[in-house]
């Protein structure tokens, strides 16, 4: 492990100048991946780091119909926040539906966007083989031992999972990111906020280098939308995903008028199902409906041997919290 | 691949660490995490170094109140924090409740997850969340125990947070 240089910034102008102006500097917030990446498993080697958790970008405030949620607030403020209890239950279960009230307590929102994939053969130095390190030098998990691993937007290429669950919901909210960098701020929807991967799954996301993710503004639910997330898992708790679903749907008469469907533990990045959204809104809230639903969501994925399991899994995890969430019975 | 502390200093950080109650001015090197500070440089060996990469709980130490992982947290980023680990847990000489309910349901076996453990279940009580088994179990989670003494350390939260919810103290 080299040494580093450790800086507190003092403001995120300070922030954003000392990373944009430094090609071997990076961001630390709350850590558990970062440090994770650089002090433990060594494949990382920034030569300057800089701490942005005590910038002033922790608030969580509402704003009409969204919520504002700043980049260093962490996943435990977040679901403590009352507004995300009320109009964005599913958030809340997605939150805590992830790593531990320790880990929890120092991941950031902007840290959980930007987590990196948990693929083994990423996280080992030893491991030539991997596209996402080393452009080029193919990819290890494809013939090797891959459970843990992605089925959509998957290829020969790298089939590396975001592991988040908070993106989950939030892409399928329409999220968006408001980001500061060298030549000033912008913002850009989760849904196009990562890149696919490709050919080059280096590349993860549209964020140039010093580029702050600075807040996330979250729409809320509509009165009266039911959303649910659901995580299927090896254990009950403290684990990452196999399969996971997030959805909100608005059912007036039994006939569902608006739907919103994330996935988890299939993608390699946060995936939104718009085929099955579009199944969905005007369709009456049946289990065959569902069932189109998921046919829908899962098409055309990628499978390696290890990974196959997930094309039905995660099938039956859409329809499952389709029903939870409408209340249909089997 | 999990790697020491380093031996030597290469970047030096000045900074102040307030654990249990004193205040510490050391200069480490910046790649010192929070553990390896407590254990390696001021003798707190309570806290135990268990996977060393996040994935056990047995390094749980609190940061101005609230439960984290000190071997994912830089020495550095402590900086002014107030620190407490098992060391500060007992007051005036007596064992913290939750010390005392562990002794007495035997809520351990090889002990080495304990301190984690005990830091883990103080946060819960003060979060609110012990209020029934699941939810102990739920929130506990991320602090494993490898003799599997499970039922028994909820056995001990559920007795101390049972009495605080008879005469409504708090922690």
């Amino acid at each position: 492990m080299r040494g580093f240089e450790y800086v507190r910034a003092g403001s995120v102008d300070d922030a954003v100048a000392a990373v944009s102006g430094d090609s071997a500097a990076a961001y630390l917030a709350g850590g558990t991946t970062q440090l994770d990446l650089i002090l433990k498993d060594g494949i990382f080697a920034p030569q300057r780091l800089v701490d942005i958790t005590r910038l002033p970008l922790r608030g969580i405030t509402r704003d009409g119909d969204r919520l504002q949620v700043g980049a260093m607030a962490t996943m435990e403020e977040l679901a403590a926040d009352p507004t995300v209890g009320e109009r964005l239950p599913f958030v809340r279960e997605a939150l805590l539906a992830g790593a531990s009230t320790q880990i929890r307590n120092m991941a950031t929102i902007g840290g959980n966007l930007l987590q990196r994939t948990r693929c083994r053969y990423f996280r080992d130095p030893t491991v030539a083989a991997c596209n996402k390190r080393t452009p080029g030098s193919g990819c290890a998990a494809v013939g090797g031992a891959a459970r843990m691993h992605a089925i959509l937007g998957a290829s020969e290429h790298c089939i590396a999972l975001h592991a988040s669950d908070l993106c989950v919901a939030l892409v399928a909210l329409d999220a968006v990111v408001h980001i500061q960098g060298a030549s000033g701020l912008r913002s850009v929807p989760l849904t196009e906020f990562y890149v696919p991967p490709d050919d080059r799954p280096d590349v993860e996301t549209v964020l140039e280098h010093g580029e702050l993710i600075t807040g996330v503004e979250v729409p809320l639910l509509p009165m009266g939308a039911r959303s649910g997330y659901l995580k299927v898992r090896d254990r009950v708790s403290y684990e990452f995903a196999l399969t996971s679903a997030a959805a909100a749907l608005v059912i007036d008469d039994g006939v569902i008028s608006a739907a919103r469907i994330g996935l988890g533990g299939v993608g390699t990045i946060p995936w939104r199902a718009r085929e099955a959204e579009e199944i969905l809104a005007g369709a009456p809230a049946t289990l065959s409906t569902f069932n189109a639903a998921a046919e829908a969501a899962i098409r055309d994925p990628f499978t390696v041997p290890g990974t196959a399991f997930k094309v039905e899994l995660a099938k039956r995890t859409i329809v499952r919290i389709l029903q939870t969430v409408s209340e249909v019975q089997p | 691949m999990a790697t020491t502390t380093p031996i030597t200093i290469e970047q030096a950080i000045p900074l102040v660490l307030r654990v249990n109650g004193r205040e510490y001015q050391l200069s480490l090197d910046s790649r010192v995490t929070l553990l390896d500070a407590l254990r390696d440089h001021l003798g707190l060996v309570g806290t135990k170094k268990g996977c060393d990469q996040g994935a056990c709980g047995a390094c749980t130490v609190h940061v101005d109140g609230k439960r984290v992982l000190a071997c994912l947290t830089l020495a550095a980023q402590c900086d002014g924090r107030e620190v407490t680990t098992i060391e500060g847990l007992p007051a005036d000489g007596e064992l913290h409740p939750v010390q005392e309910a562990f002794m007495r349901h035997d809520a351990f076996q090889c002990g080495y997850c304990t301190p984690g453990q005990i830091m883990s279940a103080v946060a819960l009580l003060t979060e609110g969340r012990a209020g029934s088994d699941e939810e102990i179990r739920e929130f506990m989670s991320g602090n494993l125990c490898r003799c599997a003494a499970y039922p028994n350390i909820v056995a001990a939260i559920r007795e101390v947070a049972g009495e605080e919810g008879a005469s409504d103290a708090r922690l």
